[in-house]
């Protein structure tokens, strides 16, 4: 299938970019990794007036810590994260998610920012930046925003990136080392979007109890969500079964999933609930806590 | 409009569109060992190598966004007569029926073995998941790439030779 | 890590049996590959079709005039168009006819509407885009069991009232044909005696074979010569040759399909389609060659499906576990044309092995096709003829017996199959089975696999609380069709040649009727000549796809190639070995009667060391030859099957599921075969290898399903799952051998056993899985929520 015929920019430094995005409001879309936008444009569900690909840009193509934060450029590719050994030992939640994105091929190409932008209600990448409370930095032709994922996710496939902006990195809080996590998606096969998956981080306080805790869902409802009230009965309290199971409950309960053909509302919202108190049980597994 | 590609070390001038993917320009110039399987940039049989060790689907990338990237694809592989340890293995293997997938699977499984030169039967199967065979069922497949790894892994001159 | 090693033979002369590397690979390995849409003329145009949004729509205006303004868009053509050539239906291979571009209304939604020519790929696509279609919708018929409603909308109005069809009798405008087979007063009666009786409903859903090449076409007419060139993506090149000369009018002289390459057909590149019609139309109108090459999903929407069947059987019993009697009523749903790919006097294809392996006294089968606003098809899918849905359905009822029977469903295959001296099996619905040892078979898989260490480990399991199912299933295949007496397409019967020349310096180029698409005949056919000549093998080249310098034949699909094309290359090979021994006589001057063949030479009798190789008589026919005898040394053979070959094969996989999510993990799946003579034992692997990656694939992943609206949910990969390196089990193979006694060497063709024969295993093991929560059967594809709602409602969760 052949896309529709659009009008292609090449910006060469972000001013550049800014400038083309502000140009050209809504008849613009920025081309990252393509790896979403490339086949609904060749489905012709996409038919972009203009496509301005940021892949030229110089200095977007970084992973860094730096001021308590893992920072990412928004030309990291989703195997710059599979392949990385700092991620691989220290930040658990993110390498899983990594490994699972799209499928192996699809992830040298695609990014991570451009994922988090497209905000796909089933993507990944959104999940886990919620559980480990990720912010992003939203540069402007006046200036940068940094703006946390809670208020930059607003809608299905809809952000509050505004027209003239582009998202220039991810920060992720640097874990503790008692802080691990773990996601746990299920999917019809490699490559396909969750039937529903769900996001952990957990931090325990030196005595073992959660200090903070992170839970997320996708693919059960109109966006990725943050199950909030399972984070609070989480919160401060001594991990146990009986506990997982509860936090657990919580997110069917705010899960509001579409029936489609990955399985209707009631097996996704079921899905929501198992697969919460999975990976709440495999990140304690991580951090040394065996849950009865 | 017009670009230059560098594909298997050779400069190639095309004129093309903006939409036009690079599936399409590869094919285009001759080199029609990249296949076209779908338009959902599932079935993997477009693959081909930019820069050495990124896979790509090239089906999920314009044209023009390749100028400036080394493109490697299955014709680039074989050393002038002598096969790429990966075609010999998918050879030696019975790694192929239909030989449809089998450009994109080798250049897929190259890519695997930049990032892992001795990878586990988990760890490929993993790492060819974004590949699609109908005919194999992948078991073969699998050995192959063993075989591949194996033969890069001695030293150069003593490769299995068949 | 240690690899094993694919056992290799050293070159030279390399017969039946052994496990040589493939003579096709070399090209492919370095993508020199020649396919389709590797194939460009100079002067090309491309072709893009429009389709309905629409299941059943009436048109009512087609406006091409902006397409048409598209720079580089050449034509676009519409039914109107090819109705002046005469060529706006055309007739299917199951006696039903087709339209080629809607006319007047779309059946299905994806229909083809309307052809654009252009210049470039890109021209056509935005061609056929800005191509402006009216529809005015009608209602729906989607479920095939309310096709034949009394209110139920006519959707074939050109055959509206026409209450006789092709095969028979027709009840209802959307009725296509009843079929039957068997005694049904005598099967009831027996049925009515039986101690016990089970019942079971299931349905074998709609799949596609979706080779990863698209199906295509390029048309190119010649005007200066007036031959038509036509390149295809066809497994049966001859005898779409012949129907393109049938419903062109060109005679079929002027006519030269090429089949090139292909990347995977498992039936779906048999049928014609409107694409490849428009294409030539296109061609022989515009004067230039015209390439169509399907996008997926074309491929997925709107050419030929499989399966579809929606089965019920009854089976009789008695108590300690002896079949008596089946009974079987199955609604086919054929979609909006019977375009299925079936012999001509077998509208239900080989649907009648559904008393499979069981020595069944007494049997009845009924088959009803109905219309629905669905694509046509009806494909033999990896699968000769509908085998693979009485396989599925037999082999699934025996385990529901074994589950009411409270017997070990290996017991109940054992105690019921037919016995090696029963053979020749005159089957309860007319077959009759060459030959077969199925004991032999199952308890080689039985062993290999550890049955009753496994029964131990399930109970053991199933104490705990853990679900672990085994599913076995010891299915008969029927294949190789077919027999002239009983088996045409269109009227050509069913048999296949061989052409062989033997060169003077004692190379050989060998030719079949058949169109292979990975299964590996420029090897094997090599290897049969090789056997039957003492020729070394690298100096035999095979060539099939092109009409113009191949023997005609039916094609390839339906395992039929090794029992027929096979059969015809070792006759034509022997043919040509008598020759040969009157020129060895004449080399060695002795009397003919003094040669024998032995070790691949001809020898006189009694004198060792006597002897002259082929590759010398080769060169003798050409260069000294006695005197009464004709020069050359090459024939062509045809070769008509006395009956089908019979292979089968005992399957079982052990599944454990997950309590949380409803996944079922196939942990191990042993696979015995006896397809008789193994030509080449690596070849026969990758086939079973592939064969049941597809029947998995089946069991859980793939199925084309339509909403209320008749709206297709699965037209594309995204959402039309074929299984990946990840998901796809470890296959653990073997096989016993159990030759065909009248194929000429014994072979009995394999390339659809595994996907006709797994299924059931997978399917039996799930349940068997389940079965002590109260589960008696579940409806392929299993997915996770089929089985999540099983265990939720039996109060099983887990995280």
């Amino acid at each position: 299938m052949i896309p529709a015929a659009f009008e292609y920019k090449r910006p060469m430094s972000l001013e550049e970019a800014i400038r083309y995005l502000a140009e050209r409001g809504s008849d613009a879309r920025v081309l990252a990794g393509g790896q979403s936008l490339i086949p609904a444009m060749r489905y012709r569900l996409a038919q972009p007036a203009v496509l301005v690909d940021i892949n030229q840009l110089p200095n977007l193509r970084y992973m860094q810590q730096e001021g308590g934060m893992l920072t990412m450029g928004a030309l990291v590719r989703d195997t710059d994260v599979e392949f990385d050994k700092n991620i691989q030992s220290r930040y658990h939640l993110i390498s899983d998610v990594s490994r699972v994105v799209a499928d192996p091929i699809v992830r040298y190409r695609g990014t991570v920012v451009g994922s988090l932008c497209h905000n796909d209600p089933s993507g990944d990448w959104p999940a886990a930046a919620l559980a480990a409370r990720a912010q992003l930095v939203i540069q402007g032709s006046r200036g940068s925003r940094v703006e946390s994922i809670d208020d930059f996710i607003v809608d299905s496939f809809t952000t509050s990136v505004g027209e003239g902006e582009l998202v220039v990195e991810v920060q992720f809080p640097i874990p503790s080392a008692r802080t691990s996590g773990a996601y746990e998606k299920i999917e019809r096969k490699v490559g396909d979007f969750a039937t529903a998956a769900a996001a952990i981080q957990i931090e325990l306080t030196e005595a073992g109890m959660i200090k903070d805790v992170g839970v997320a869902v996708t693919a059960v409802a109109q966006k990725p969500l943050r199950v909030a009230e399972a984070e609070n009965i989480l919160r401060g309290e001594k991990p146990t079964l009986d506990l997982i199971r509860a936090a657990a409950a919580e997110a069917a309960k705010i899960a509001d999933p579409n029936p489609d053909a990955r399985g209707s509302a009631a097996y996704k919202k079921d899905m929501a609930r198992v697969l919460v108190g999975r990976g709440l049980i495999k990140t304690l597994g991580r951090l040394g806590v065996v849950v009865a | 409009m017009e670009i230059t590609l560098l594909i298997n070390g050779a400069e190639k001038k095309l004129n093309v569109e903006p939409r036009t993917l690079l599936v399409h320009a590869i094919r285009d110039a001759g080199l029609t060992g990249t296949h076209i399987g779908c338009d959902s940039s599932s079935c993997g049989v477009c693959t081909v190598v930019l820069d050495g060790k990124t896979a790509v689907k090239s089906c999920t990338m314009f044209a023009v966004q390749a100028e400036g990237h080394a493109i490697t694809t299955i014709e680039g592989m074989a050393n002038g007569g002598k096969l790429h340890p990966l075609q010999q293995a998918f050879y030696d293997q019975h790694g192929l029926q239909c030989g449809y997938c089998t450009p994109g699977m080798i250049m897929s499984a190259h890519a695997l073995l930049q990032h892992n030169p001795s990878p586990s039967e988990d760890e490929i199967r993993f790492g060819l998941s974004g590949n699609l065979c109908r005919c194999t069922g992948y078991q073969n497949i699998v050995k192959a790439v063993q075989q591949a790894a194996q033969m890069l892994q001695q030293p150069v001159g003593t490769a299995a030779d068949d | 890590m240690s690899v094993e090693s694919t056992n290799l033979e050293p070159k030279g002369i390399q017969g039946l049996g052994k496990a040589i590397k493939r003579k096709e690979d070399p090209r492919f390995i370095v993508g020199k590959g020649g396919y389709l849409d590797d194939i460009n003329l100079p002067g090309m145009l491309h072709m893009a079709l429009v389709h309905s949004p629409y299941a059943h729509a009436r048109i009512l205006s087609i406006d091409t005039s902006e397409a048409l303004k598209i720079p580089g868009v050449k034509a676009v053509i519409t039914s109107r168009e090819l109705a002046g050539a005469s060529l706006a239906w055309v007739p299917t291979l199951a006696g039903d006819k087709q339209m080629v571009l809607a006319d007047g209304k779309v059946l299905y939604q994806y229909q083809e509407v309307a052809a654009v020519f252009a210049e470039t790929r890109q021209a056509a696509a935005d061609g056929a885009a800005a191509v402006q279609v009216d529809y005015l919708p009608l209602e729906v018929v989607v479920d095939p069991f309310k096709a034949t409603d009394p209110s139920a909308p006519v959707l074939r109005e050109d055959i509206q009232g026409k209450m006789t069809g092709a095969h028979g009798p027709r009840r209802h405008d959307n009725h296509i044909w009843t079929w039957d087979v068997g005694s049904k007063d005598e099967t009831d009666k027996a049925l009515a005696q039986s101690e016990v009786r089970i019942k079971q409903h299931m349905v074998y859903p709609r799949s596609h074979p979706a080779p990863l090449e698209p199906c295509g076409c390029i048309g190119d007419m010649n005007k200066a010569t007036g031959r038509l060139t036509v390149y295809m993506t066809s497994q049966a090149p001859h005898a779409i040759r012949t129907v393109l000369s049938l419903v062109t009018g060109i005679p079929e002289n002027n006519i030269r399909v090429i089949s090139p390459d292909i990347g995977g057909g498992f039936g779906n590149k048999v049928p014609v389609y409107p694409g490849y019609v428009c294409a030539i139309v296109g061609s022989i109108v515009l004067g230039a060659p015209v390439k169509w090459v399907e996008t997926r999903t074309e491929n997925l929407t709107t050419t030929g499906f499989a399966r579809d069947y929606h089965m019920d059987i009854e089976i009789g019993a008695t108590r300690d576990g002896r079949v008596t009697a089946m009974k079987v009523y199955t609604l086919a749903d054929h979609g909006a044309f019977d375009a299925a790919a079936d012999p001509s006097k077998y509208p239900a294809g080989l649907f009648s092995i559904c008393t499979g392996s069981y020595d069944f006294q007494k049997a009845y089968a009924e088959v009803e096709a109905v219309y629905t606003n669905k694509a046509p098809g009806g494909v033999a899918y990896r699968c000769s003829f509908r085998v693979t849905e009485a396989s599925y359905l037999i082999e699934r009822s025996m385990d529901a017996l074994a589950l009411e029977l409270k017997m070990d469903p290996a017991e109940l295959r054992l105690k019921n199959f037919i016995q090696p001296q029963q053979f020749p099996y005159p089957s309860a619905l007319g077959w009759t089975y060459d030959s077969g040892d199925y004991e032999k078979t199952l308890k080689v898989a039985l062993d290999r696999i550890g049955y009753s260490e496994l029964r131990k480990e399930q109970a053991e399991k199933r104490a705990r609380g853990e679900l672990m199912g085994i599913g076995i299933s010891t299915f008969t295949e029927i294949v190789g069709a077919g027999p002239s007496k009983d088996f045409d397409i269109l009227g050509l019967k069913m048999f296949d040649g061989a052409e062989i020349r033997i060169h003077p310096s004692g190379s050989a180029i060998v030719r079949a009727g058949t169109r292979h698409q990975g299964q590996g005949h420029e090897t094997t056919w090599a290897q049969i000549v090789s056997e039957e000549l003492g020729l070394d093998v690298d100096k035999i080249i095979v060539e099939e796809g092109d009409t113009d310098t191949a023997p005609y034949g039916l094609g390839t699909y339906a395992s039929r190639s090794t029992p027929t094309a096979g059969g015809a290359m070792v006759l034509g090979a022997r043919r040509i070995r008598e020759k040969a021994r009157k020129i060895a006589a004449h080399l060695l001057e002795v009397g003919e009667g003094d040669i024998e063949w032995a070790d691949k030479k001809f020898a006189v009798r009694g004198v060792p060391g006597k002897s002259v190789t082929m590759n010398e008589v080769a060169f003798a026919a050409y260069t000294n030859l006695p005197p009464d005898l004709e020069p050359g040394l090459e024939t062509t053979y045809y070769y008509d099957p006395p009956n089908l070959t019979f292979p089968h094969g005992a399957y079982i996989c052990v599944v454990e599921i997950d309590q949380g999510t409803g996944e079922v993990r196939v942990q191990r799946f042993v696979a015995i075969d006896d397809c008789g003579t193994i030509i080449n034992p690596m070849i026969v692997e990758g086939q079973v290898h592939g064969g049941l990656t597809e029947g998995f694939a089946i069991a859980f992943m793939q199925e084309i399903a339509f909403d209320n609206q008749g709206n297709h949910l699965a037209s594309n990969f995204t959402d039309y799952l074929l299984p990946t390196s990840l998901e796809t089990p470890r296959w653990e193979t073997g096989h016993t051998v159990t030759p065909s006694p009248h194929h000429p060497i014994g072979a009995k063709g394999v390339g659809e056993s595994p996907t006709v024969g797994s299924p059931a295993a997978f399917v039996n093991a799930v349940v068997d899985a389940l079965a002590h929560l109260g589960v008696r059967h579940i409806d392929m594809p299993i997915t996770r929520e089929k089985v999540w709602k099983v265990l939720r409602q039996a109060g099983v969760d887990s995280f």
